[in-house]
C-alpha cells in the first residue's frame, strides 16, 4: 500500500496498471518523452474521395483489431448518436477486447455501453467520468480491469505522452465534405466547439469523420482539417438536437440555489481581482447559470467588464457576450443551442482545442490566465477535498469534467453547493472519492455561509475584500457539524479490496481509487 | 418586551412542505414562521402540525425569532394547533384574523393551561395577533393591551381589504387608514407593529417603494412570503447615520444615569424610557445587522 | 391502539416520505423501506420507524417508506401522521409531557 499527498491509501499495482502516487501540485516528475503519436506521413494519390458508404466499411479500412483503442468526442453530449452506431458496427465485424477511450462521460442509451461491455467487444475504459447503467455495472464489479478516469486537462497529455495511444478515433459532426473537412457549428444537427476532437484527431492513427450533414467540398467553417482525416461515413443521424442542450442553460427557481449563486457572484464581486479585463469561468449547472447571471449584474453595477470567459458555454455567457461584457469567449464546449450558434455568428465566440483550454501539460492553457472559476461539487470535505464522481451510496454520479483543471488554473476557484441535499450531507470530514486536492480549493459558498480555505495562497487578502464586504464567513468544520445536526452521521460505505475505477489528476498520478461496493 | 430580536422580515414557510420548512432556516429573515393555516390544505392539517411540531422541537434554527401560525380561533383546528403549538416551544404564536380582546385572553389562557400541563414557564409564549378585518383594525388597541403575551400586532392586507369591500392596489392607500391605526394602538401598547405583505413576489422595485412607506410610518417590521423578498426588505430598515447617532447618544445617557444612579435619565431635556432604550437597541441591532460597524 | 385501515402520510417531494401504514396480515411490525440513502441511512430509518410504533404500542403493522431524504423528525411526523389515520385516533399530545 501507498498513502498518497491527499491522504489515500493506494495499492502499488492495479492488474498491469502501475500507480503513480499523487505527490501534491506541481510536485509530478518532469520527465516526460518526446510527444508521441499514431499519426502517420502517409502519401495519399491525389485522386479519389474518402468517402466510404457505412461504418463496418470504414472500420474494415482502418484495420482495426481486436485489442485496439478506439475514441470518440462527447461534444454531442447526451444527444449523442454516434458512440452507439459504430459500437453495434464493430460488434457486427466480430472484433473484441477494444479499449474504449470517449473525452467524457457518455450516458447513452439504445444501445447502452453496458451492453457492449457484457459482450466482450469493450474490456477497458477510460474517460473523465461514467454514471448511468455502466456506472452502477462497473462499481458492481462488472469489468476486470479498472475504468481509469481523467480530467479534462489530462487527457491531452495522457495521448501525447504515450499513456493512452489511439487507434483509430471516430470523430461525429454536424457538418463535413467528402474529403474529411468537418465541423459542429452548422447543420441541423449542430453542437457548437467540436473543442475534444482536435487532440485525437491529431495523435489517432486513423481518423474517421461521422456526419449526418454531407456539404460540398470544402466544407466551411473547419474545426477538424482534412489534412488529419482518412475516411467519411454519412450516417442518418449523428446527434439528437433535443437532447444535446439538455440539462444545461436552465435558469434555475430554487430559492436555496438563488441564494447560493448570489453569494458566489458577491464573492466574485468583493474580490480585488474583481476589476477591468478580469476572467472567469462559471459552468453550466443549475446553480452556475444563475450566478452567471448575477455576475452579470455585479458587473454593469461596477462598471467593469471581462477580457474572456471559458470552457464550457451556456446561453447565459453569449448573452454577456453580446452586451458588450466580454470581450473573448472561449468555448472548449457548447452546452445549448444559442451558444453553438455564436461561433458563427459573433467574431468574439471562439472554438478552442481542450489542451489549449486545459492541458497543463502544454506550452500554455487559457485556464492559467483564469481569474475565477465557479464549481459544482457532490460532497467537499474539510481538507477542501472534492468528490464529483460518487453519490451518497457510492453510486457512479458524475464525470471529472474539467473541475480538477479550473480548480488548479484559477487565481480562485469556488465551489457551490448546499450544505444537504435531501438526506445526503455535502459538507463530510472525509470524502468518499478524492478527485480534486483542496490546496487547490480557495472557498466554499453555501446558504449556510462562506468558507475559506486557510491554506489557499490568496486566503488573506480574500479574508480581508470579503469581510469588507460583509459576506458570511463561517469555517469549514462549522458546516460540516451543521449538516451533520440536520441530517445525521451516515453510515461508512463498505468497499471491497477489488479497485473498480482509478482517479488520475491532471498530471497522470493517481490522486485516489474507487472499490467495488459491498453488497 | 425585554430581549433584543430583530424583526424587520417575517418569512412565512407551509407547514405542509418539509423543504420548505428545512430551506427557510437559511434565508436571512429574522423571523420564521412555522404556517398551519392559509398554505396547508384541509385535509393535511393533522399531518402538518406533527410535522410542524417535530421539526420545531427538534430542528429549530439558531438565531432567528420562531413562530408558529395556528388555525383560526374558530376552526375545529384550533384546540389541537395549541397543544402542539405550545409544546414544540416557539418564541411566540401567531393567531391569524383576531377581531376581539377578548378571543386573545381565551387563546391566552388555554395556552396557560397547556405550558401548565407540559411543564413550560407560565406566559413564556408570546401571541402576535394578525389584524386582518375592519373589526380588528377598530379594536387594534384592545386586542394589543389584552394580555401581556401579546408583542406585536401584523396587517393582514388582503382579508382587510376584502372586509372592507375595497380594491387592493399597488398604491396602497386602501390600507393607509388600517396602517397607522395598528401603528397607534401598537405604540400605545408598547408592542411592535409588523407591516402587511407585499404580494408580486416579482415586482421587487414594486416592494422596494412599499416598504419606504412600511418604514416611514414607523412599523418595526414586514411579513415576506418569498425568500426573494427578505433581503430588500431587510435593507430598508438599515437605519441611516443620524438615526444610529441618536441612538447611540440615547444609550450614552442611560449608562451615565445608572453609574451616577439617577431614576430618571434625560437627553437634551426629554426624558427617556424603557421603548425610547429598547429602540435604541434596536436601531443599532438593525444597524450591526446590516453590517455598519457601532 | 389498532390499525383498522390503509393509510397514507408524506409527499414524494425531496426531504419528504410518504409512508403507508396496512393493518399487518401476519404478527409484527414489518417494515419495507425504498430510499436512495439506504446504504448511509438504512438503520436509523427504521429505527425511527420503530420507535414512533413503540411510542403508539402497536406492535402489529405493515408499514412501507417511499423514502426521498428525509430526517428523521420528518420521518417521525409522518409515520405518526400515517398511524393517526390508520387507527382513526388523534395525537397524544400529553404523551409527549413525560
Amino acid at each position: 500500500m501507498i498513502i498518497n499527498a491527499v491522504g489515500r491509501e493506494l495499492p502499488e499495482k492495479i492488474g498491469n496498471y502501475t500507480v503513480r502516487p499523487f505527490m501534491g501540485i506541481g510536485q509530478a516528475k518532469d520527465d516526460l518523452p518526446v510527444v508521441v503519436s499514431k499519426r502517420r506521413p502517409t502519401l495519399r494519390p491525389a485522386s479519389g474521395t474518402k468517402l466510404l458508404p457505412t461504418l463496418e466499411d470504414a472500420i474494415k479500412a482502418c484495420g482495426l483489431q481486436d485489442g485496439m483503442t478506439i475514441s470518440f468526442h462527447h461534444c454531442f453530449r447526451e444527444g449523442d448518436m454516434v458512440i452507439g452506431q459504430v459500437l453495434t458496427a464493430i460488434r457486427n465485424l466480430g472484433i473484441k477486447d477494444l479499449r474504449f477511450a470517449p473525452s467524457a462521460v457518455v450516458n447513452i442509451k439504445n444501445p447502452s455501453v453496458t451492453e457492449f461491455v457484457k459482450d466482450g467487444t469493450i474490456t477497458r475504459i477510460e474517460a473523465s467520468g461514467i454514471r448511468g447503467e455502466l456506472g452502477d455495472a462497473v462499481i458492481d464489479g462488472l469489468m476486470e480491469n479498472p475504468v481509469i478516469l481523467r480530467p479534462h486537462g489530462s487527457r491531452p497529455r495522457a495521448i501525447e505522452s504515450g499513456d493512452l495511444m489511439i487507434d483509430v478515433a471516430f470523430l461525429g459532426a454536424s457538418a463535413a465534405d467528402e474529403y474529411g473537412n468537418a465541423t459542429g457549428q452548422i447543420g441541423p444537427n449542430a453542437c457548437g466547439s467540436m473543442g475534444y476532437a482536435f487532440v485525437d484527431a491529431h495523435n489517432a492513427g486513423k481518423v474517421v469523420i461521422v456526419t449526418d450533414n454531407l456539404v460540398d467540398y470544402p466544407c466551411a467553417p473547419i474545426s477538424i482539417s482534412q489534412q488529419y482525416v482518412d475516411y467519411v461515413v454519412k450516417v442518418d443521424q449523428a446527434g439528437d438536437p433535443a437532447k444535446i442542450g439538455a440539462g444545461a442553460a436552465r435558469m434555475t427557481k430554487n430559492p436555496r440555489d438563488l441564494m447560493i449563486a448570489q453569494r458566489a457572484a458577491d464573492a466574485i464581486a468583493a474580490s480585488r481581482m474583481f476589476k477591468e479585463g478580469f476572467s472567469f469561468q462559471t459552468g453550466a449547472g443549475a446553480i452556475s447559470i444563475a450566478c452567471t447571471n448575477f455576475l452579470s449584474e455585479r458587473m454593469e453595477q461596477a462598471g467593469i467588464t471581462a477580457s474572456f470567459a471559458l470552457g464550457g458555454i451556456p446561453a447565459a455567457i453569449i448573452d454577456m457576450y453580446k452586451k458588450g461584457q466580454v470581450r473573448v469567449v472561449a468555448c472548449s464546449q457548447s452546452f445549448d443551442a444559442v451558444a453553438a450558434k455564436a461561433i458563427v455568428e459573433c467574431p468574439g465566440v471562439i472554438e478552442i482545442d481542450n489542451a489549449v483550454y486545459s492541458n497543463p501539460y502544454s506550452k500554455g492553457c487559457m485556464l492559467d490566465k483564469l481569474n475565477f472559476g465557479v464549481l459544482g461539487a457532490l460532497e467537499i470535505d474539510t481538507d477542501f477535498n472534492i468528490n464529483i464522481l460518487t453519490g451518497s451510496s457510492g453510486e457512479m454520479m458524475g464525470g471529472l469534467g474539467g473541475g480538477p483543471d479550473v480548480a488548479d488554473g484559477a487565481d480562485i476557484s469556488i465551489v457551490t453547493l448546499p450544505v444537504v441535499r435531501g438526506r445526503t450531507p455535502s459538507i463530510v470530514p472525509k470524502v468518499f472519492t478524492c478527485c480534486t486536492p483542496g490546496t487547490s480549493v480557495a472557498m466554499v459558498v453555501t446558504e449556510a455561509g462562506i468558507a475559506l480555505n486557510p491554506k489557499h495562497k490568496y486566503y488573506e487578502e480574500l479574508k480581508e475584500d470579503l469581510t469588507a464586504a460583509n459576506l458570511k464567513l463561517v469555517t469549514i468544520e462549522e458546516l460540516c457539524e451543521l449538516a451533520r445536526s440536520i441530517v445525521g452521521t451516515p453510515k461508512p460505505i463498505e468497499c471491497t479490496d477489488k479497485v473498480v475505477a482509478v482517479v488520475e489528476y491532471r498530471d497522470g498520478t493517481v490522486i485516489d481509487v474507487i472499490r467495488q461496493i459491498k453488497r | 418586551m425585554g430581549k433584543i430580536a430583530l424583526k424587520r422580515t417575517s418569512l412565512y414557510a407551509s407547514g405542509a412542505s418539509p423543504v420548505n420548512l428545512l430551506q427557510a432556516r437559511f434565508y436571512n429573515e429574522d423571523c420564521l414562521v412555522y404556517d398551519l393555516e392559509d398554505s396547508v390544505p384541509v385535509q393535511e392539517k393533522d399531518a402538518a402540525r406533527l410535522l410542524v411540531y417535530n421539526l420545531v422541537k427538534y430542528q429549530r434554527p439558531t438565531g432567528k425569532y420562531v413562530l408558529i401560525r395556528v388555525n383560526g380561533i374558530y376552526s375545529e383546528f384550533i384546540d389541537e394547533d395549541l397543544e402542539a403549538a405550545v409544546r414544540a416551544r416557539p418564541d411566540a404564536i401567531r393567531i391569524p384574523k383576531v377581531e376581539h380582546g377578548y378571543e386573545v385572553q381565551k387563546i391566552a389562557d388555554r395556552i396557560t393551561e397547556i405550558e401548565k400541563a407540559a411543564g413550560i414557564e407560565e406566559g413564556s409564549t408570546e401571541l402576535w395577533c394578525n389584524i386582518e378585518s375592519y373589526m380588528g383594525v377598530l379594536n387594534a388597541r384592545e386586542i394589543a393591551e389584552s394580555s401581556p403575551r401579546v408583542v406585536a400586532l401584523a396587517l393582514g392586507a388582503e382579508d382587510f381589504t376584502a372586509s372592507m369591500k375595497a380594491s387592493r392596489t399597488k398604491a396602497s392607500l386602501e390600507i393607509f387608514y388600517a396602517r397607522n391605526a395598528i401603528l397607534m394602538a401598537c405604540r400605545a401598547a408598547g408592542v411592535e407593529a409588523i407591516d402587511a405583505v407585499f404580494s408580486d413576489i416579482n415586482d421587487l422595485d414594486g416592494l422596494r417603494e412599499d416598504v419606504k412607506l412600511t418604514r416611514n410610518l414607523g412599523f418595526d417590521g414586514k411579513t415576506v412570503v418569498h425568500p426573494r423578498q427578505i433581503d430588500v426588505v431587510n435593507a430598508a430598515f438599515t437605519p441611516s447615520k443620524k438615526e444610529i447617532n441618536y441612538a447611540l447618544r440615547v444609550l450614552a445617557a442611560v449608562e451615565e444615569g445608572k453609574k451616577q444612579h439617577k431614576g430618571a435619565v434625560t437627553l437634551g431635556g426629554d426624558m427617556i424610557d424603557k421603548p425610547m432604550e429598547l429602540r435604541a437597541q434596536t436601531t443599532l441591532a438593525q444597524a450591526r445587522a446590516a453590517g455598519i460597524n457601532v | 391502539m389498532d390499525i383498522k385501515q390503509t393509510a397514507v402520510a408524506g409527499t414524494m417531494e425531496s426531504s419528504d416520505v410518504m409512508v403507508t401504514v396496512k393493518p399487518a396480515s401476519e404478527p409484527g411490525l414489518s417494515i419495507h423501506i425504498q430510499s436512495n440513502v439506504l446504504t448511509t441511512f438504512g438503520d436509523q430509518i427504521r429505527a425511527a420507524v420503530e420507535a414512533v410504533f413503540a411510542d403508539f404500542g402497536i406492535r402489529d403493522a405493515e408499514v412501507f417508506l417511499n423514502d426521498k431524504g428525509a430526517i428523521d423528525c420528518v420521518i417521525r411526523a409522518r409515520v405518526s401522521a400515517a398511524i393517526c389515520r390508520a387507527t382513526g385516533e388523534g395525537y397524544n399530545w400529553k404523551g409527549e409531557d413525560k
